[in-house]
């Protein structure tokens, strides 16, 4: 088992390492290396995941890392239900989405092309590495690692100003994140003397509530900023400058689903902390309410996506907080085959566009590129939580599960959200697939895109049509499979009471309701959207910028660092201080070496008195003491 | 009247026979060999040094325990046959990357091999030196092999300079340690390390003024080959006019020498004298890695500014020295392999942009490396990375285990000191970096490296990454190296 952990792990790592050294060799034919690269791991993970299944486990130390008295670094890889699943879901995703990539990147320079897949592996092979760690340490290994890919592939396009800015706001941001994850592991050494997941969470139980809440915190502090949730998630939407596929592994297997499998895979410590849960699942339901209103008014196809992820990662995160951690990551997996087609269309239709991305100018598309147009639709009937597909599976069970916890107003306003969610979606279709075309120019060019781009959407269109399924399989589906290792914090009342049918009525009729209303609004007009925004103008105001949040962070956050370091750091410290030190330090090496070419004697007796004069001076200053 | 001389005890010796019977054989043999197949005598001691490496490495199952020979004043230990494979594969690796450059400079000579392999018996001397004179004798075989290496390209006029500075700095400390020698016989009546080590026990003489300042001078004489302040001042100067190869081996092996002897005495005798000299020694690794550090800031000739690195490094190792516990010897055992892949690493790549009229060794020569030669560009920042401490490099776990060792000896401030160090020594690392990446090449003639020289860096490239990124091996060599020291000590 571990040497097929080990390749699914090492395989990508591969991958990346020919791309990279040898970019200048494999240009145009980088995808030959780099799919195989996904896919072989692909494969060997359904394996693993079929011995899971049977009930197989792994964790196992492959080595110590520094090995140092009773400090010691693990090296070593844990295979359970939940990484299974995670992992699964990662490799089958990102191969489709690397396929997908040969026809998208094809105008790239051929070693641009290298370079782009090189990341790509590489990007996959942090996830995997997150996913499968057995610690804490190389947990945040492969946490970092997907921060910097991310960062390398959002600014692929540097020369771009705003792509390059995009790449750093996603380093910065999730920086100020990791900074509350490290001081977590820190605490959790401090505390609990290892690195080990077993052990911590074995001896999870010792910690006093104060500790683990104030762990608990700091880890989700992490997670706010790799999951882009409130006040982390400003990241995300700008995130879209890199190219889409990048944006679809963001989005839906790699990076942002990070933080929502580090609170399930530590819910031993977050079960210690209800207040924690509490706050989790706040800001969970508040992001998934926020970002769902921001989509609401927004014309860029591929920003209402990004917001449509911040909303679903909330619902994610509204799961784990009210501790029904397994349909948490049900929702996760689920979303990843939707949200990743949704965004390979959202490629399709610009690369068929050239890169246009306003709705408005879009309109009547689904006649040029069926394919496109059908996959996407499956896909926002899964988002919008239409049964039988796949959305409708998850978000029940997460909206259930907060339901039957108690937790009533995170539960409406999850519902809402789910109105919400099916009415910007629809919104986003008619705008864009139906209709009269608004552009005659762009739409005459319209093309459906070469079948490597297609077959990937098919693939996952399939995928997000059943995999919700799952659900019904036998001992409780795939989240009776998971609570194998995540077990719930308190036992959901199962499926059978009268009222989750209810729940389940009134979640559907939210999504019908939202893809009504959308279609009356953007297909027939009444209410006519344009004058609903003239009615309603603070609010559409409000909404289409984003609440002014990335403002208010320029404003008290961004700006007055940037002008201190500026003014005080840079002016005054760099300036004067350091330059004024190196410059001083050169000028006095410059002064002393200047000073003994003076002496005749050359440079050899010069030495030897310096040692003299130095060793006298040190011994002198030795025996003072 | 009959003096019955015992017969030493030469099994132990073997590794040292060998290599005088390898380098003598060498000089005769270089007789037959035509002027200009002189690589042919690199061969064959690239292949002698491989034998006696495998021959060294054999004693290392029988050494649990340490075992003297000549009475006592030669010893083998495990302390001893790692620094000694330590040197030889320094040795080994310099030989390789000198074969071609030595063709390229028009110095292609026999006696060369022949004179490194004499050096390098000088520190295998000098590592198993039990007693005083003989760590002496060893250092000198060392020194003055090392001195005609440094100046070897004889119509360099650059190179002699260097290698006459070398030679009368070298001159003058050794005249200082001869003093220190005197004088420690002066109060102990004996050089054998462990009955000094006895007689200052039992005569309670600690505190005595005048082994305090013989020690001091101890400390001086091989401070010289250490390259710690204040007795670092040749370096820049040789490194940059030496050979780069030579170069490379005066950053690795004789520091390694010169500290693994520092080791040996102070550990022996200093443990009874500990709170005076670990204020010197505080305040010399404190300077000398920070003075380092700072020089090293403004140069813009490699070579010398990894001169001024190798200074700093040895600040490093330093802290290693003051901790005078078991992981602070493991830490230098380790760090000293770890230093040798690197370092020879990347003096290796100056050797590489080495052509006709061009040293190499400005950071100017390495602008747009990583757009002509992309893999030679990724190899260099594996040497960077390691040599500025970050993981997964061999260089961070060797720090590592230097800070550890030092913060279980309570050096809670000179550790922070290093560690703040090591900021400022990324900075003038990456510039190198920065050249090769951000900056656009200058058309320049083709490179053509010797086969030597990219099977060397492929080697310690690869070392670099496979002992950071898995430790373990050579951690628990080191740390069996330091268990059994530690052992022979008490």
């Amino acid at each position: 088992m571990m040497v097929l952990i080990l390749a699914v792990v090492l395989i990508p790592l591969l991958g990346a390492t020919i791309n990279g050294l040898f970019c200048w060799f494999t240009k145009r034919k980088a995808h030959i290396i780099a799919v195989p690269a996904i896919a072989i791991p692909a494969i060997v993970s359904l394996i693993l995941l079929a011995r899971v299944l049977q009930g197989e486990r792994f964790d196992q130390v492959l080595y110590w890392w520094i090995p140092l008295g009773d400090f010691r670094v693990p090296i070593g890889f844990l295979l359970d239900e939940l990484s299974a699943i995670m992992i699964t879901t990662v490799t089958f995703v990102a191969t489709w989405i690397h396929v997908y990539s040969i026809g998208y990147m094809d105008h790239e320079t051929p070693r641009g092309y290298a370079k782009y897949f090189c990341y790509l592996n590489l990007f996959v092979f942090f996830m995997l590495t997150l996913c499968l760690a057995n610690n804490f340490l190389l947990m945040f290994v492969g946490w970092e690692g997907v921060g910097l890919c991310s960062y390398l592939l959002i600014g692929y396009w540097y020369e771009k100003a705003s792509a390059a800015n995009a790449g750093m706001k996603a380093f910065v941001v999730n920086r100020i994140g990791d900074f509350g994850f490290m001081i977590g592991l820190f605490l959790i050494y401090k505390h609990l003397g290892t690195l080990l997941f077993s052990q911590a969470f074995a001896s999870a139980e010792q910690l006093s509530v104060g500790v683990a809440t104030l762990i608990t915190l700091l880890l989700f502090t992490g997670a706010t900023g790799k999951s882009a949730q409130i006040p982390l998630y400003v990241w995300l939407p700008d995130a879209m400058e890199g190219p889409t596929p990048v944006s679809s592994l963001i989005h839906a297997a790699t990076m942002v689903t990070a933080g929502v499998y580090m609170v399930a895979r530590t819910h031993a410590l977050f079960n210690m902390a209800p207040l924690s849960m509490e706050v989790v699942a706040s800001i969970g339901a508040a992001t998934a309410l926020m970002a769902a209103t921001m989509a609401l008014v927004n014309n860029d196809l591929k920003r209402i996506l990004a917001y449509s992820t911040v909303s679903q990662l909330g619902y994610m995160f509204v799961g784990v907080g009210v501790g029904v951690y397994a349909a948490g990551i049900f929702h996760l997996f689920t979303h990843a085959f939707f949200k990743g087609l949704m965004f390979l269309t959202a490629g399709s239709v610009m690369h068929a566009l050239h890169g246009e991305l306003n709705l408005q100018k879009m309109g009547g598309l689904i006649k040029k590129m069926p394919i496109t147009g059908w996959t996407f639709v499956v896909g926002a009937l899964a988002i919008a939580g239409i049964p039988p597909l796949a959305g409708f599976w998850s978000k029940d069970e997460i909206l259930a599960g907060a339901f039957m916890g108690g937790h009533r107003i995170i539960w409406a306003v999850g519902t809402f959200t789910a109105f919400l969610t099916a009415f910007y979606m629809f919104r986003l279709i008619f705008l864009t697939f139906f209709g009269e075309p608004r552009e005659k120019h762009l739409y005459d060019h319209a093309h459906e895109s070469p079948p490597v781009m297609t077959i990937p959407l098919i693939v996952l269109a399939v995928g997000s049509a059943v995999v919700g399924l799952l659900a019904l399989a036998p001992h409780g589906g795939i989240v009776g499979f998971l609570n194998r290792t995540l077990g719930e914090a308190h036992e959901a009342a199962g499926h059978e009471g009268g009222l989750t049918y209810i729940l389940m009525v009134i979640s559907v009729a939210m999504g019908v309701a939202g893809v009504v209303l959308a279609y009356f609004m953007y297909m027939k007009r009444m209410p006519d959207p344009v004058a609903m925004a003239r009615n309603f103008r603070p609010v559409y105001t409000l909404l289409y910028n984003k609440y002014y949040v990335d403002e208010i962070y320029f404003a008290f956050i961004v700006n007055p660092v940037v002008g201190g370091s500026r003014y005080a750091l840079w002016k005054f410290v760099d300036v004067i201080i350091i330059d004024g030190a190196v410059n001083g330090v050169g000028r006095l090496c410059r002064l002393v070496g200047g000073g003994l070419r003076y002496i005749q004697t050359g440079f050899i007796p010069d030495y030897a008195w310096m040692i003299l004069v130095g060793a006298v001076v040190i011994y002198w200053i030795g025996r003072l003491f | 009247m009959n003096v019955t001389v015992p017969m030493p005890n030469l099994s132990l010796v073997v590794p040292e026979i060998l290599m005088v019977i390898l380098a003598c054989g060498l000089l005769l043999v270089d007789l037959f060999i035509p002027k200009d197949r002189k690589r042919v005598v690199g061969y064959i001691a690239l292949a002698g040094v491989v034998v006696v490496g495998v021959v060294t490495a054999a004693f290392w199952g029988k050494m649990a325990q340490p075992a003297t020979t000549f009475s006592g004043t030669f010893v083998l230990d495990r302390f001893a046959l790692f620094f000694k494979e330590v040197f030889l594969f320094t040795t080994g690796i310099t030989i390789l990357i000198s074969l071609k450059y030595l063709e390229i400079e028009k110095v292609s000579l026999g006696e060369y091999y022949a004179l490194m392999l004499f050096c390098t018996l000088g520190m295998m001397i000098m590592v198993s030196g039990a007693d005083l004179i003989v760590i002496y004798l060893g250092i000198e075989t060392m020194a003055l092999s090392v001195y005609v290496l440094a100046g070897f390209m004889k119509f360099d006029h650059k190179c002699t300079e260097a290698a006459l500075k070398y030679f009368l700095l070298g001159v003058f400390i050794s005249g200082i340690l001869l003093y220190g020698i005197t004088l420690i016989y002066a109060a102990t009546g004996s050089t054998q390390l462990a009955q000094v080590a006895a007689v200052i026990k039992e005569k309670g003489l600690a505190k005595n003024p005048l082994l305090v300042l013989a020690m001091f001078m101890l400390a001086a004489g091989l401070g010289l080959e250490i390259a710690m302040a204040p007795f670092h001042f040749w370096a820049p100067d040789v490194y940059e006019g030496a050979p780069t190869p030579i170069t490379a081996f005066i950053s690795v092996a004789p520091k390694a020498a010169a500290f693994a002897a520092l080791v040996r005495i102070f550990y022996h005798g200093i443990q009874l004298l500990e709170p005076q000299w670990q204020i010197l020694l505080w305040i010399i690794c404190a300077v000398t890695m920070t003075i380092g550090n700072v020089t090293a800031l403004m140069q813009q000739n490699v070579k010398r500014m990894l001169a001024y690195s190798s200074v700093a490094h040895a600040g490093y190792i330093l802290l290693g020295v003051l901790a005078a516990n078991q992981v602070g010897v493991q830490g230098i055992a380790f760090y000293f392999f770890a230093y040798a892949f690197m370092n020879m690493g990347a003096f290796g790549l100056v050797i590489y942009l080495r052509r006709e009229n061009i040293v190499g060794d400005d950071i100017d020569d390495f602008k747009g490396l990583a757009q002509t030669h992309p893999l030679l560009a990724v190899i260099m920042v594996v040497f960077l990375l390691s040599l500025a401490g970050i993981p997964p490099t061999a260089g961070f776990v060797g720090k590592f285990l230097l800070f550890a060792a030092a913060i279980k000896a309570g050096f809670y401030w000179l550790v922070a000191l290093a560690a703040l160090n090591s900021v400022v020594a990324l900075f003038y690392y990456f510039r190198i970096a920065k050249a090769m990446y951000m900056q656009s090449p200058e058309p320049l003639p083709q490179l053509s490296p010797g086969r030597g020289l990219v099977l060397a860096l492929v080697v310690v490239g690869v070392f670099t990454l496979f002992f950071g990124i898995y430790p373990q091996p050579l951690m628990s060599l080191a740390k069996d190296t330091a268990h059994t020291f530690m052992m022979f000590l008490s």
